[in-house]
């Protein structure tokens, strides 16, 4: 009887999970796998890949230190500063917004979602180019000024394209919070500032991890933001990626830095899996 | 109220007239003085004169709606009034953020920090004072919190590995470490079963002699308000509606209503004949007028609790009927009786003894025995 409903129910599961199961093999799991053998072969002579075992691709991947470094440096600073600013907003979103309007608000926020990426950051190199800002400026006699092309132009084209998804989770996070725990610690004696520090942040620290995780998982793939407003200056691995897989067709190298790419997000999902783990022990509770 | 009631301070609770210049505030640990609270055009309370003494017990007891929690929070500084004052220990409070008031309250459902455990909750209030109380300090009281409400050695346990009754324990823990003035309590008992909420209103009730601070819950249960406190003050629609001891409440209740929510009550349609000494029943049966029925005349309601009455199986009955359902409660049997003419009757008889026969039985014929003098006369 028991063994019979446990048995339809894993055969539920099974065909509930096949679909996705599939798509991830054959989309996901197989690709990698080839791109695990290419990483340690060489490439052909007329571009692509030649069967050999060798580690001189991942032995070459100084070469391209600058991408890595901007890569792993922008990355995670793009997704700080998406987190100083999107903790405010989804802050007031949650709390401090009035109700009523707050449905119209939290869409607001989506709205960018409406218009391609692609199309929004290249407005910023209009913005951000000669003919924008910096030309604004020489008309008042602040002459040279540079915005394209920088690291501060490639953090700002993030910190724009990436904001939604950070205030989304930490908006979720918040807005989960159970009011009577604020009241409870002004109760007890704290102060708003020590109601914020010692109740509110640690009970979104899940929404803030996920935010984190979720945006600096997404920036270290990133390719169009550094190729707009980077130009050929600051670029990311994502860039150097293109190259040479359509570029140089060295496929082998371009297969080793996505190998070391990957392997650096999976460490990264771990550490932060492990810190939002730990905290949403806890959350639990005060579902119940 | 007069000056003389005034004068004695005995009474404990004393209704202020508005714009009564009170010297004698500071032997109240909580008054509240023509408050009202509007919600943009819904008036949530108003009206509310209200003198509670240093170490008291009280009770804010109402049906859900009736502004008995508004009240609270307006104590706790979670609601500021719309109008009039909230004095805490002779202080105005108008303005000041609840971190400020010398109040700590037991939340409804707790309110327990999910990501600290018990010991760290316990500690919560004392880390926000200042100066700073030293580490040691902290935890010892912390420790000494839990003891008081049986609690040692949980402190390390997160809040979710704790029951229903600890969780309750451990808010009313993390509220007395504090040492208020006053302690709130917002059904505090709500979430519990029967048994655990019977030990615990001994607990409280123990809880509060032993600190001697002021307490007051605030219940819609009137056996929890019955039990516990030494003043209830009934609340409805936004209104006290009577305030006493919980005897003078439950004997003596001052409006059909009253009688209706403190206990469980009779209501008889009856007139009163101008200068006649007697409550004639709307089934035509005559009895003597109460004492307390006053100058009551015309058309009235006559309340009257289902343990003033005796089933009798003798001719010596003041009203009859036929028993239609009997609620066998153990210690106690309730019966329905339906008396023509008057409706249905709840009457709650003790068990004298084991023999079956004293049980009546459904479909039974049965007199109805009472003193007059138990009937409450309301004007219909």
């Amino acid at each position: 009887m028991r063994s019979a409903t446990n048995t339809k129910r894993n055969l539920v599961t099974a065909a509930l999970v096949a679909p996705a199961a599939a798509w991830l093999a054959v989309f996901l799991v197989l690709p990698f796998m080839a791109m695990l053998v290419f990483a340690f072969g060489e490439r052909a002579p007329e571009g692509g890949y030649q069967a050999a075992f060798t580690f001189t691709q991942f032995a070459n991947l100084p070469t391209r230190a600058a991408a890595f470094w901007n890569t792993l440096l922008l990355a995670p600073a793009g997704a700080l500063l998406c987190l100083l600013i999107a903790y405010p907003v989804a802050y007031y979103l949650a709390v401090k917004a009035d109700p009523r309007y707050r449905l119209i608000l939290v869409s607001l926020v989506v709205v960018p979602f409406w218009t391609s990426l692609l199309v929004r950051t290249y407005a910023w190199m209009y913005i951000l180019g000669s003919r924008g800002i910096p030309n604004l400026l020489s008309m008042i006699g602040i002459e040279d000024v540079r915005m394209l092309n920088t690291p501060g132009a490639v953090l700002l084209g993030i910190v724009y394209g990436y904001l939604p998804l950070m205030i989304m989770p930490i908006y979720v996070s918040l807005e989960k919070l159970d009011r009577r725990l604020l009241e409870a610690s002004a109760d007890l004696g704290g102060k708003p500032v020590s109601t914020f520090f010692g109740v509110t942040l640690p009970l979104s620290l899940p929404g803030v991890m996920t935010g984190v995780a979720l945006v600096t998982i997404l920036l270290l793939g990133e390719y169009l933001i550094p190729q707009l407003l980077g130009g050929g200056k600051v670029f990311f691995l994502g860039n150097a990626l293109v190259d040479l897989f359509l570029q140089s067709r060295n496929w082998p190298f371009g297969s080793a830095i996505a190998v070391t790419l990957v392997a650096v997000v999976v460490v990264v999902l771990m550490v932060a899996m492990r810190v939002a783990w730990k905290v949403a022990g806890t959350r639990q509770v005060d579902l119940v | 109220m007069t000056v003389e009631a005034t004068a004695k301070n005995r009474e404990p609770f004393q209704e202020r007239p508005q714009g009564t210049d009170v010297t004698s505030a500071s032997t109240n640990d909580i008054e509240f003085r023509s408050v009202a609270k509007r919600y943009g055009s819904v008036t949530a309370v108003s009206d509310i004169n209200l003198a509670v003494p240093k170490g008291a017990f009280v009770a804010l007891l109402g049906p859900s709606g009736c502004g008995k929690t508004t009240c609270l929070r307006m104590i706790g500084g979670f609601e500021q009034p719309s109008e009039g004052t909230v004095h805490i220990g002779g202080q105005p409070m108008n303005g000041v953020p609840a971190y400020r008031r010398p109040v700590n309250m037991v939340f409804q459902q707790y309110a327990l920090f999910p990501h600290l455990d018990v010991e760290q909750n316990v500690a919560y209030g004392l880390r926000q004072m200042r100066p700073r109380i030293p580490s040691a300090e902290i935890t010892r009281r912390a420790r000494e919190a839990l003891d008081m409400v049986r609690l040692g050695g949980f402190g390390k346990r997160r809040i979710h590995e704790m029951s229903g009754g600890q969780q309750q324990r451990v808010a009313l823990a993390r509220a007395i470490v504090n040492k208020p003035k006053v302690l709130l309590l917002d059904e505090p008992l709500a979430a519990l079963d029967k048994k655990l909420r019977t030990a615990m209103q001994i607990e409280l009730q123990s809880l509060q002699r032993e600190l001697g601070i002021t307490f007051v819950l605030v219940t819609h249960d009137q056996e929890e308000a019955l039990s516990m406190s030494d003043f209830v003050c009934v609340m409805s629609t936004g209104r006290i509606v009577q305030m006493g001891p919980p005897q003078e409440i439950y004997d003596r209740p001052a409006s059909l209503f009253v009688a209706d929510f403190v206990g469980k009550t009779n209501r008889i349609a009856a007139t009163i004949e101008p200068g006649a000494g007697a409550v004639r029943l709307a089934n035509g049966v005559g009895l003597a007028k109460p004492a307390r029925a006053n100058g009551t005349t015309g058309s009235v309601t006559v309340a009257l609790r289902p343990e003033a009455i005796s089933l009798v199986r003798n001719g010596s009955a003041t009203l009859s009927g036929t028993v239609t359902h009997r609620i066998f409660l153990g210690s106690s049997v309730e019966y329905s009786v339906d008396v023509e003419g008057l409706g249905d009757f709840l009457v709650t008889a003790d068990r004298r003894s084991l023999d079956e026969r004293d049980l009546a039985e459904p479909g039974e014929r049965i007199g109805l025995s009472f003193d007059p003098n138990a009937l409450h006369v309301f004007p219909a």
